[in-house]
Formats: C-alpha cells, structure tokens, sequence
C-alpha cells in the first residue's frame, strides 16, 4: 500500500506538485525520515530541507519530525500557517 | 454548522443574529471580522509615500487551505474553546480563494451568558486559527507575488492562552 503526501503553499510552488504517491521504502517510519528521503531526491525537492520551520501532518493532524508513518497514511508537508 | 471554509462572502449580521436566534439565554455575543488590508512595504524605506499618497502595495491576495484538515482544525479549536469556557455558540467563517482589500477574509462569533467569556473565547478561537488552521495567504504585488511569512507575535498571542496550564 502506497503513503500519500501533500504539499501547500510555497512548498507546492517549489515543487511543482501538490501531492505525490510512493510506496514507503524500508527502513522509514517517521516525518523526518520520510522528509530527508525525499530532499535527498535532489534538485526542487531540496525544498524540503531547506523550508524554513517546515510543518508536517498525518492523517490530517499536525505532528512533529518524529511521528510515525506507516503504507496508507495520508502525510502532508507546507510551511507555517498564515491564515486569519 | 459551526465551521465553514468559502469562497462566498458572509453576512455578519445575519450570523450574529443566528447565535442568538429562538433563545433567552444569551447575554451576549462578541465577534471579530477579519479584513483584507493593503499594507505599505515594510521595506520601502525613505521613498514610500504614506498616507492617502501612498499606493496600495497588497493588490489582492489569494487564500489556499488543506481541504479535509482545514475544517477539523477548526473544529478542534471550538471544541477547545468550549472546554475552556461556558460558551452557547459558536461561529467560524473562513474564506479562501482570490480577495482584494476591503473584503471579508475571517470571522469568528461567540454566544454567551456574560460578556468576559464571549470575549475570551473569540480571542482564543481567532489566536489559535492563525497559529494552527491550515490556511497560507499568497499576496499580489506590484513586484510580483509573495507567500506571507508566519509573525512570531502570532505564536505569542496563541501561546498566551497556554501560560499556567
């Protein structure tokens, strides 16, 4: 089963997608290890690393770096909020 | 329906009245609407025009949210708002997609008993939609357009409400 990612905002802009679909390799289990995995992609996904205060959510709820992910998660990665 | 993420404009009036509407047991209702404002560079140094000269730098913004996410974070804001206080409506509008200056963008609204809690909880509710709604503003400018970076005194004003928790 795949994991879903989403990306807001800048992020988004940066990327030139708003979502991405992988299967999740061996060895990931968190936000940040997913976020470092897909920066070390180089070239536009260098945006991950390099946003500053990066934001994460799983399954809709905002988490940090060290939350779990598993196949079927929906993980979303987007700059801080700026609404209101 | 207490939560509502639009691209439609709202009738604050109207929302206000409904809070209250068929009941005798509202004392009162605070609410707050947040406008589009087309502010000066903060940059522009000593050749900004001010006043009526000044142009307008902030031509129009647009507002993009995580749909799904967006709503439950605000309901979990109320849901917050109501453990915290005896509160006997609520009311969150907010609005996304393209908005020019003048035009509603937030508004949140509280039914109480009293006033000091309608207050407190439409304060804490607009804190903590700035600090934790998915919602991101891109600003259209003369130079182009520019994502809206966080304020720290947008996490200060939400982190207040955690003190002596």
């Amino acid at each position: 089963m795949n994991i879903k990612i989403l990306f807001f905002a800048g992020l988004r802009e940066a990327l030139g997608t708003g979502s991405a679909s992988l299967e999740l390799p061996a060895g990931i289990a968190t936000v940040g290890a997913l976020r470092d995995h897909l920066a070390a992609r180089g070239e536009a996904w260098t945006a991950l690393a390099t946003t500053k205060n990066l934001r994460s959510a799983v399954n809709q709820q905002m988490v940090g770096a060290e939350a779990a992910v598993k196949a079927g998660d929906e993980v979303a990665f987007f700059p801080p909020v700026t609404g209101g | 329906m207490s939560v509502s993420v639009q691209e439609a404009d709202f009738d604050a009036g109207a929302e206000i009245a409904a809070l209250s509407a068929g009941r005798d047991d509202v004392g009162a209702v605070a609410s707050f609407t947040g406008l589009v404002r087309a502010d000066k560079p903060a940059d522009a140094g000593a050749d900004a025009r001010v006043g009526a000269d000044a142009p307008p730098t902030v031509q129009a913004m647009t507002l993009e949210h995580y749909p799904g996410m967006t709503e439950k974070a605000l309901e979990a804001i109320v849901d917050e708002a109501r453990g915290r206080w005896d509160i006997y409506g609520v009311r969150v509008i907010h609005r996304v997609g393209r908005l020019v200056p003048g035009d509603r963008i937030v508004f949140v609204a509280v039914a109480s008993a009293h006033r000091g809690e309608a207050f407190a909880a439409c304060e804490f509710i607009m804190d903590y939609l700035k600090t934790r709604a998915p919602f991101w503003k891109k600003e259209e400018t003369p130079q182009g357009g520019r994502w809206v970076d966080a304020r720290e005194s947008d996490d200060h004003a939400a982190g207040r409400w955690d003190a002596g928790k």
